[in-house]
């Protein structure tokens, strides 16, 4: 396959990016999109120059580190997967491909394509763990929960956050990363104890950090390489509400 | 700049948005039973029977306040709220985004904005009559006449189309309105869902299909 590709490059923080053409010839239909930007970064270091920079780590779907806005739509043309596990079978040959970096101003550029995402490690820092010594390995029943509770906080749980949410939302929104990691909590009995204060303190800390506000487009659901659904954020309002309506309030 | 209109958080600015959006669209059905008597064959009485009691029931003048304040609050947060999630995306894609979304979400501010200027229109050529800042149109008996008042304006084509052009992008705006706003309260549950996206698309061709016949109606006659 011969490729044109258009690429944001960003020497770095503060510098002025711009897209760059590039093109690369005799790509497999069977390599990954990673390995094709591999080809074009090996092409451009023999030429001496600097190498697109983009995040990736485990290339298998489950760390969340890739990041790649690609055709208009975060993690490429198709569904359900993240960045390193799209194949260049689902492009054509002689296609233009546009490769940009998330956008959004909680999500600053480091350089190229790869953007600080430390902005979600400060919602989790806020709220998004169960501060109760567990001491040894529980007893696996001695809590009985409801399969309908332990399915929904599993499939919470999934969230790998990559920000695809954020970069595809007309808003950048992060509510459904937060929504994810309330719910995970919110649903199980461990969770359930710090449920009104975490809502509380997690959504406070994600206003903060300047995400936009969420106006329910689902364009988050659709993008989500792990299908969290936007039932999570209604959740999350439900638990929201309780909490400032009659919950204890924040310290 | 901190998301906060007074330190409201982003979810109490959402709520707050859906219980008047919802609000606002209980008054539309309001609204809309009444105008359809405008469509009885007695020349307007049962029409003006029900214009004279929402005119001088003294609950209906309290809910008229309460009404007035829900669509100054409803337009400001929803202009508040554009504006700030325009800014949460300072530089923009080059390539724009095609993800599949929820339809109309992506022109609520416009089609809001079509309706808000209808609604300035609409209380030049009622309200303002009503309560005597505007005069009463030639041909009216007086300021509550407001069938001679409709039977006029819908007599003009071009105030027609504008009419029906504005319930189409009220329509829109209430197709993910109303989903959105159940969505936003928690009101969710899988076993519904469906039946609240019809339920949101039904009252919005409903909305649409029943002001628009009024016009309709009134330029066939004439
Ligand atoms: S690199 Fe780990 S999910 Fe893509």
């Amino acid at each position: 396959m011969d490729l044109t590709l258009k690429i944001w490059r960003q020497a770095n923080a503060q510098a002025k990016g711009k897209m760059v053409d590039y093109k690369v010839s005799n790509i497999s239909p069977d390599s990954s999109f990673f390995e094709m930007l591999d080809i074009l970064n090996q092409q451009i270091i023999e030429k001496g120059d600097d190498p697109v920079a983009f995040d990736h780590d485990c290339r298998e779907g489950i760390c969340g580190t890739c990041s790649l806005y690609i055709n208009g739509r975060p993690h490429g043309p198709e569904s359900g997967i993240t960045t390193c596990q799209l194949h260049m079978r689902r492009f054509k040959d002689g296609d233009t491909i546009f490769v940009e970096p998330w956008r959004a101003k909680a999500f600053p550029i480091i350089k190229d394509l790869i953007v600080n995402r430390g902005a979600f490690d400060e919602i989790i820092q806020a709220g998004g763990y169960v501060s109760i010594g567990t001491g040894g390995t529980p007893d696996a029943n001695a809590i009985p929960i409801p399969k309908y509770d332990s399915d929904k906080a599993m499939d919470a749980a999934a969230c790998i956050g990559c920000g695809a949410c954020v970069a595809t939302c007309k808003n950048a929104s992060a509510m459904l990363f937060v929504a994810a990691k309330v719910s995970q909590f919110a649903y199980l009995p461990q969770g359930k104890v710090e449920a009104k204060r975490r809502v509380q303190a997690m959504v406070a800390k994600m206003d903060e950090l300047g995400f936009g506000n969420c106006s329910n487009t689902y364009a988050c659901e659709q993008e989500c390489p792990k299908e969290i659904s936007v039932s999570n954020i209604a959740k999350m309002n439900r638990e929201f509400l309780s909490a400032k309506l009659c919950g204890q309030t924040q310290e | 700049m901190s998301n906060s209109i007074v330190h409201y958080a982003s979810i109490t600015k959402k709520i707050t948005m859906s219980i008047i959006g919802l609000f606002l669209a209980i008054f539309l059905l309001i609204h809309l039973s009444i105008n359809l008597l405008l469509l009885s064959s007695d020349g307007g009485k049962s029409f003006a029977a029900a214009a004279d009691f929402m005119g001088t029931n003294i609950f209906i003048q309290i809910f008229e306040k309460v009404l007035f304040l829900a669509f100054i609050l409803h337009i400001l947060l929803g202009i508040f709220l554009w504006w700030y999630n325009q800014s949460a995306r300072p530089i923009k894609y080059v390539k724009p985004n095609v993800s599949t979304t929820s339809s109309g979400s992506k022109f609520m501010i416009h089609t809001g904005v079509i309706v808000f200027i209808f609604l300035i229109l609409h209380f030049l050529n009622f309200y303002l009559v009503k309560i005597g800042v505007v005069n009463v149109p030639e041909g009216a008996a007086s300021q509550h006449d407001f069938y001679t008042m409709a039977q006029m304006l819908f007599g003009n084509v071009f105030y027609s189309v504008v009419y029906i052009i504005s319930f189409i992008a009220l329509g829109i705006h209430l197709n993910h309105a109303i989903q959105s706003g159940f969505q936003s309260l928690g009101l969710e549950h899988s076993k519904y869902t469906n039946f609240i996206k019809g339920l949101s698309t039904v009252y919005a061709i409903l909305i649409v299909i029943g002001f628009s016949i009024i016009p309709i109606y009134f330029l066939i006659a004439a």
